[in-house]
C-alpha cells in the first residue's frame, strides 16, 4: 500500500479547473516531485496534503486513512514554504523547536529532537540567531530543519529553492538528497525547475494545466516521455512530425516528410499508418563530416545555420534539406574533434535506429 | 535636496505658531498675577493652589480611572477589530468601527445621550462616560492594529498551523507577540484620548460626575486663573509622555493616521 | 464528503465570529443603535418636562406619536439653514487656511533626510498631546485684551485714528483657533503623500525645461490631491460640528450649528429638534464626503 495516495481529486476556483481528476500514488521514503509550469495545479495539490486546502471532489489517503476529517495542524504532514515563513520574532532554535512545543512533547525529548534537527542542519552555531541575521540558504536550512523536527510521515517542499541563486541551488540540491536518505522521510517536491526534478526525484509526475501527463522515474521520464507536452517540457527536443509505413517487432519505418524515411525503435503495438511525432534529443543526435556520420542508420546532409557555444557543450542547429531544422548537441571536449563548425558549413547528421521515440497523436 | 529658503522660513514660521500659545499656557503657570496678561515675577502659586483644589483633584482621579478602563476595554475590542478588518475585509464591522473616527464628536455625543437615557434609563456617570470613550477609541485602536497586522506575512500563519499550532495557539506564540507593539501604542493613544476628551464627556457625563476637561472648561467659563494654566501644563506633560511612548512602540502612528 | 466541507467551514467560521463577534455587537450597541434612536426620535414631540414624548401614551391628552413637526420647523425659518450655512463657511475657510499653512510645513518634512523625518513629525503630533481644551485656552489668553497682540493692534489702530477692536470673543477668534486646533490633521495626511513622491519626477521636469513654480504647481500639486482630499476630511467633517470653540471664544452672534445642538440637548430640552439638527448636519457631512469623493474619481488616478 502506497503511503500518500490521491483519487480523483479535483478541485475547482470559480470556472477555472485547477486540479482535474488527479490521482497519484506516493510510496514511502520516495523524493516524489511534481513538476510543471506556473499555473499547472502542482502547489494546489500540495496545499490540500497540506490541508490548507480541501479538494472539491476525490480523497487523499494517508497510511490508508482518510485525510478529510483531519485538520491541517493535526496531520503527520509538514510543509516547507516558498519564502520560509519562519517566524521573525523568534530565534533558529525556538523556530525548529515549534512544532515540539505543539505536540506538548516532554521536555527532555524535546530537547534532543531541537539538537538533532540543529545537527541536521549544521547550523548548532546559529541556534540563538534571528533570521533576519540569516542568509537566504541559511534560512532554507532552518525551514527545513522545522518541517523534519519531529519526524513526519511526509514532507512537502513548494518550490524551496526559489530564491537561492544557481551555485547555492545546486549545492542545496545536493544536500537536499543526502538529507532525504539520512532521514528517510518521503518527500513531495514542487518545481517547474526540470533539471531540479530530474537530479532530485526518485519518481517525477509531470503535470500540465491540472492534469498529471505521466508519472515515471527520471530516467525513463527523458529518455522515453509518453506525450508531446512532457517531451517539450523536460530538456530539449528535435520533434518531426511522422507517419508510421511498416511495423514490425518493435520497430519501424517512418516516413518524415522533408527528409524522407528514418528507421525508428519501441514502436510496439503500434498499426501502419498511424500518424505522430518523431522526437529525438540533440544529445542524441551526431553530428560530423559525411565519412564519419554515413555509417549510421539514419543520416542526413544539412547546413549549419546556427551555433550556441555553452561551454561544455556546443549545440549546433543543422538545416536539412526542405528546411526542417533538428538540433545536435557537440561535447566540447570529445577526444579526437578537433574541428568545430561555422555557419554554412557543410555536415552531416545522424542517429542510431534505437534513438528518439515515436509519440502517437 | 530641493530646499528653498522660502520654505525653511514659511515651515518653521508655522512650527512657531503651533508651539507659541502652549508655551504661553506654560509659561504664564508660573505667573505671580491672576491675570493671563503681564509677566509680574516666577512663582509656584497654582501649582499648590492646585493641589489643594479638592474638586480638580477629584476630576483628575475620575479622569485617570475613566482613562484607565476605557482605554483597557478599547483596547482589547480595537485590537480584535483591528484583526477583523485585516483577515476578513468585513465592510460593516468597518464602517462601524472608522466611522466614530471621522464624525463630528457631537454626533456621537448627542446620540449616546438620547440612547442613554431614553432607552437604558441609566443614570448619567461613570458607565456613561466609560461606554461612550470606549466607543470613539476602538477605531484608533483598530487602525494600528490593522496597520501592525499588514506588515506580517500571510504565509507566517499557516506554517504556524503546519506546526501543529490551534488557532488559538497560533494568536498567543505568533500573532499577538508581533502585533504587541501595535497594541501598546493603541492603549496609549486610548488613553490620551480619553483624558483629553471634552464634546462626547460633555453630553454624557450628567450632573455627578466630572473629569479634568469638563473641569477646565467650566473654569474657563466662569473665573480664569493661573491654576488652569498649571493643570494644563501637568496635563501636557503627561500627554506627551504617552505620545512619545506611543510613536516609540509603533511608527505607524506618525503615518496611518488617516 | 459533506461533512468534511463542513467542518472545515464551521472552524473557520467559528473562529470569525470570535474575532469579530465583540466589537461588532459592542458598536452595533452604543454607535448603530444610539444613531437609529435618533433618527426615530427627530419624528417625536418633545416631552412635557424636556427630552421625549412617548410614542404610545396612556394618556391620550399628551402629546404622543411620530410627527413632522421637527423638520416643519427647520425648514420653516431660515435661521436655521443660515446656521447651517455659516457651519459650512467656517469649515471651508478652515480647511483652506489649514492647507496653506500646512503644506509647506508638510513639504518641508518630506524632503528633509529620513532619519528627521519623524522627530519633524512628532514635533507637529505633540501640541496634539495637549487637551482640545488647553489649546483653545492658549488663545483666551493670546487675543485677551491685555496681551501683547491685542495692545499691538489697537495701538496701531488707535494711531490711525480708528476704533479699539476686540480680538477676543470674535469671529476672527473662532476661526483663529479652529485653525489652531486642526492644523496636525491637515499635516499628517498630507506629509504622508508628500513622502511618497518619487524624486526623479521632479529631475525629469526640470530636464523637460520646468521651473520651479511649474515643478511644484504641475508635479508636486497634482500628484498631492489625495493627501489634500484627506486631510480636508479630518479638517472640514469635525470643524462642521464644531461647538466648544464658539463656545468659548465666540460672541453671542457667533453660534454654528453644533451650538444650537448643544442648546437644544442641554438648555431648552427640546430633544427632538437637536435630534433633526443632528440628523441635518450628518446629512451635509454625508454630502459634503460623497462630493469630496466624486471629486478625487473624476480627477483621474495618478500612480
Amino acid at each position: 500500500m502506497a503511503l500518500l495516495e490521491l483519487r480523483n481529486v479535483t478541485r475547482r476556483f470559480g470556472d477555472f479547473v485547477a486540479v482535474n481528476d488527479v490521482s497519484l500514488s506516493i510510496e514511502a521514503g520516495e523524493f516524489f516531485t511534481l513538476l510543471g509550469p506556473s499555473g499547472c495545479g502542482k502547489t494546489t495539490i500540495l496545499r490540500m496534503i497540506a490541508g490548507f486546502d480541501q479538494p472539491d471532489a476525490g480523497q487523499i489517503f494517508l497510511n490508508g486513512a482518510d485525510l478529510a476529517d483531519t485538520p491541517s495542524e493535526k496531520r503527520p504532514v509538514r510543509t516547507v514554504f516558498q519564502n520560509y515563513a519562519l517566524f521573525p520574532h523568534m530565534t533558529v532554535a525556538q523556530n525548529i523547536a515549534f512544532p515540539l512545543k505543539m505536540a506538548h512533547l516532554p521536555r527532555s525529548d524535546a530537547d534532543r529532537m531541537l539538537k538533532e534537527g540543529l545537527e541536521l542542519v549544521h547550523l548548532s552555531d546559529k541556534a540563538d540567531a534571528y533570521p533576519h541575521e540569516l542568509s537566504g540558504g541559511q534560512k532554507q536550512r532552518v525551514a527545513l530543519a522545522r518541517g523534519l523536527v519531529n519526524r513526519p510521515a511526509v514532507l512537502l517542499l513548494d518550490e524551496p529553492l526559489g530564491a537561492l541563486d544557481a551555485k547555492l541551488r545546486e549545492e542545496m540540491q545536493v544536500d537536499l538528497i543526502n538529507l532525504q536518505k539520512e532521514v528517510g522521510v518521503t518527500f513531495v517536491f514542487v518545481t517547474h525547475a526540470q533539471v531540479e526534478a530530474l537530479a532530485l526525484s526518485h519518481r517525477i509526475a509531470v503535470m500540465r494545466d491540472g492534469r498529471v501527463e505521466q508519472v515515471d522515474e527520471p530516467a525513463k521520464l527523458y529518455g522515453f516521455p509518453k506525450t508531446r507536452f512532457a517531451a517539450d517540457f523536460i530538456g530539449h527536443i528535435n520533434m518531426l512530425d511522422a507517419q508510421v509505413l511498416e511495423p514490425l517487432h518493435g520497430q519501424a519505418r517512418l516516413a518524415v516528410p522533408g527528409i524522407g524515411d528514418i528507421m525508428a525503435s519501441h514502436l510496439h503495438g503500434v498499426p501502419a499508418g498511424s500518424k505522430g511525432t518523431f522526437a529525438i534529443r540533440p544529445e542524441q543526435v551526431r553530428i560530423g563530416i559525411h565519412e564519419e556520420i554515413q555509417e549510421l542508420k539514419n543520416h542526413f546532409r544539412g547546413t549549419v545555420r546556427h551555433f550556441l557555444y555553452r561551454g561544455d557543450v556546443t549545440v549546433f542547429k543543422v538545416s536539412l534539406p526542405n528546411g526542417v531544422i533538428m538540433e545536435a548537441l557537440l561535447p566540447n571536449s570529445a577526444p579526437g574533434r578537433a574541428e568545430l563548425f561555422e555557419v554554412g558549413d557543410s555536415v552531416s547528421v545522424g542517429w542510431r535506429h534505437d534513438a528518439g521515440v515515436f509519440l502517437r497523436d | 535636496m530641493r530646499r528653498g529658503w522660502g520654505l525653511w522660513a514659511a515651515a518653521l514660521g508655522v512650527y512657531a505658531f503651533l508651539y507659541a500659545p502652549l508655551l504661553i499656557v506654560i509659561v504664564y503657570s508660573f505667573n505671580d498675577s491672576r491675570l493671563n496678561a503681564e509677566w509680574v515675577g516666577f512663582t509656584w502659586h497654582w501649582y499648590g493652589v492646585l493641589l489643594h483644589d479638592e474638586d480638580m483633584l477629584q476630576a483628575i482621579g475620575n479622569s485617570l480611572f475613566i482613562a484607565g478602563v476605557s482605554s483597557l476595554a478599547a483596547t482589547v475590542l480595537g485590537t480584535m477589530a483591528g484583526i477583523a478588518m485585516h483577515r476578513y475585509g468585513m465592510k460593516v464591522l468597518t464602517f462601524m468601527v472608522l466611522t466614530p473616527v471621522a464624525m463630528p464628536e457631537i454626533l456621537l455625543g448627542v446620540s449616546l445621550l438620547l440612547f442613554f437615557i431614553q432607552v437604558l434609563n441609566l443614570t448619567l456617570g461613570f458607565v456613561s462616560i466609560i461606554l461612550a470613550h470606549i466607543t470613539f477609541s476602538i477605531g484608533f485602536v483598530a487602525v494600528i492594529v490593522r496597520a501592525r497586522m499588514a506588515g506580517i506575512e500571510e504565509s507566517i500563519f499557516e506554517a504556524a498551523r503546519d506546526c501543529g499550532a490551534t488557532p488559538w495557539k497560533t494568536f498567543l506564540y505568533i500573532t499577538f507577540p508581533l502585533i504587541l507593539p501595535g497594541v501598546v501604542s493603541g492603549a496609549l493613544m486610548a488613553f490620551t484620548l480619553s483624558i483629553d476628551d471634552f464634546v462626547i464627556t460633555f453630553f454624557t457625563a450628567g450632573v455627578g460626575v466630572s473629569t479634568l476637561p469638563l473641569r477646565v472648561y467650566s473654569m474657563i467659563k466662569i473665573a480664569v486663573t493661573p491654576e488652569v494654566n498649571a493643570v494644563s501644563t501637568l496635563l501636557m506633560l503627561l500627554t506627551l509622555t504617552m505620545i512619545v511612548l506611543a510613536t516609540r512602540f509603533s511608527p505607524e502612528v506618525l503615518r496611518g493616521k488617516a | 464528503m459533506n461533512s468534511k466541507v463542513r467542518s472545515f467551514f464551521s472552524r473557520a467560521r467559528l473562529a470569525k465570529l470570535t474575532v469579530s463577534g465583540p466589537p461588532f455587537v459592542f458598536l452595533l450597541l452604543f454607535f448603530l443603535l444610539p444613531g437609529i434612536i435618533m433618527v426615530i426620535a427627530s419624528f417625536r414631540y418633545p416631552g412635557e418636562f424636556g427630552g421625549l414624548a412617548p410614542i404610545v401614551s396612556a394618556t391620550p391628552e399628551t402629546l404622543h406619536g411620530l410627527t413632522l413637526e421637527t423638520y416643519r420647523f427647520f425648514f420653516g425659518d431660515a435661521i436655521y439653514a443660515r446656521v447651517l450655512f455659516k457651519s459650512f463657511l467656517v469649515a471651508l475657510a478652515t480647511t483652506l487656511i489649514c492647507l496653506a499653512l500646512a503644506y509647506p510645513l508638510a513639504l518641508l518634512i518630506a524632503r528633509s533626510p529620513k532619519k528627521r523625518r519623524d522627530f519633524m513629525v512628532l514635533l507637529v503630533i505633540l501640541p496634539f498631546a495637549s487637551s482640545f481644551l488647553i489649546r483653545v485656552y492658549a488663545w483666551m489668553i493670546l487675543l485677551g485684551p491685555q496681551a501683547a497682540l491685542s495692545q499691538a493692534l489697537n495701538g496701531v489702530l488707535g494711531a490711525l485714528g480708528m476704533a479699539p477692536v476686540h480680538l477676543l470673543f470674535s469671529p476672527f477668534a473662532v476661526l483663529a483657533a479652529m485653525v489652531y486646533v486642526h492644523l496636525p490633521f491637515m499635516v499628517l495626511p498630507l506629509y504622508t503623500n508628500l513622502e511618497k513622491h518619487d524624486p526623479t519626477l521632479l529631475d525629469a521636469a526640470q530636464d523637460c525645461g520646468a521651473n520651479a513654480w511649474h515643478r511644484f504647481w504641475r508635479v508636486t500639486f497634482p500628484l498631492s490631491l489625495p493627501g489634500i482630499y484627506s486631510g480636508s476630511a479630518l479638517v472640514f467633517i469635525p470643524v462642521l460640528g464644531m461647538f466648544a470653540i464658539p463656545d468659548i471664544l465666540g460672541g453671542t452672534g457667533d453660534m454654528l450649528v453644533g451650538n444650537l445642538i448643544k442648546e437644544q440637548f442641554l438648555v431648552t430640552r427640546d430633544w427632538p429638534f437637536g435630534s433633526t439638527l443632528s440628523i441635518m448636519l450628518t446629512l451635509t457631512v454625508l454630502l459634503c464626503v460623497w462630493a469630496a469623493a466624486k471629486l478625487g474619481s473624476t480627477r483621474g488616478h495618478y500612480a
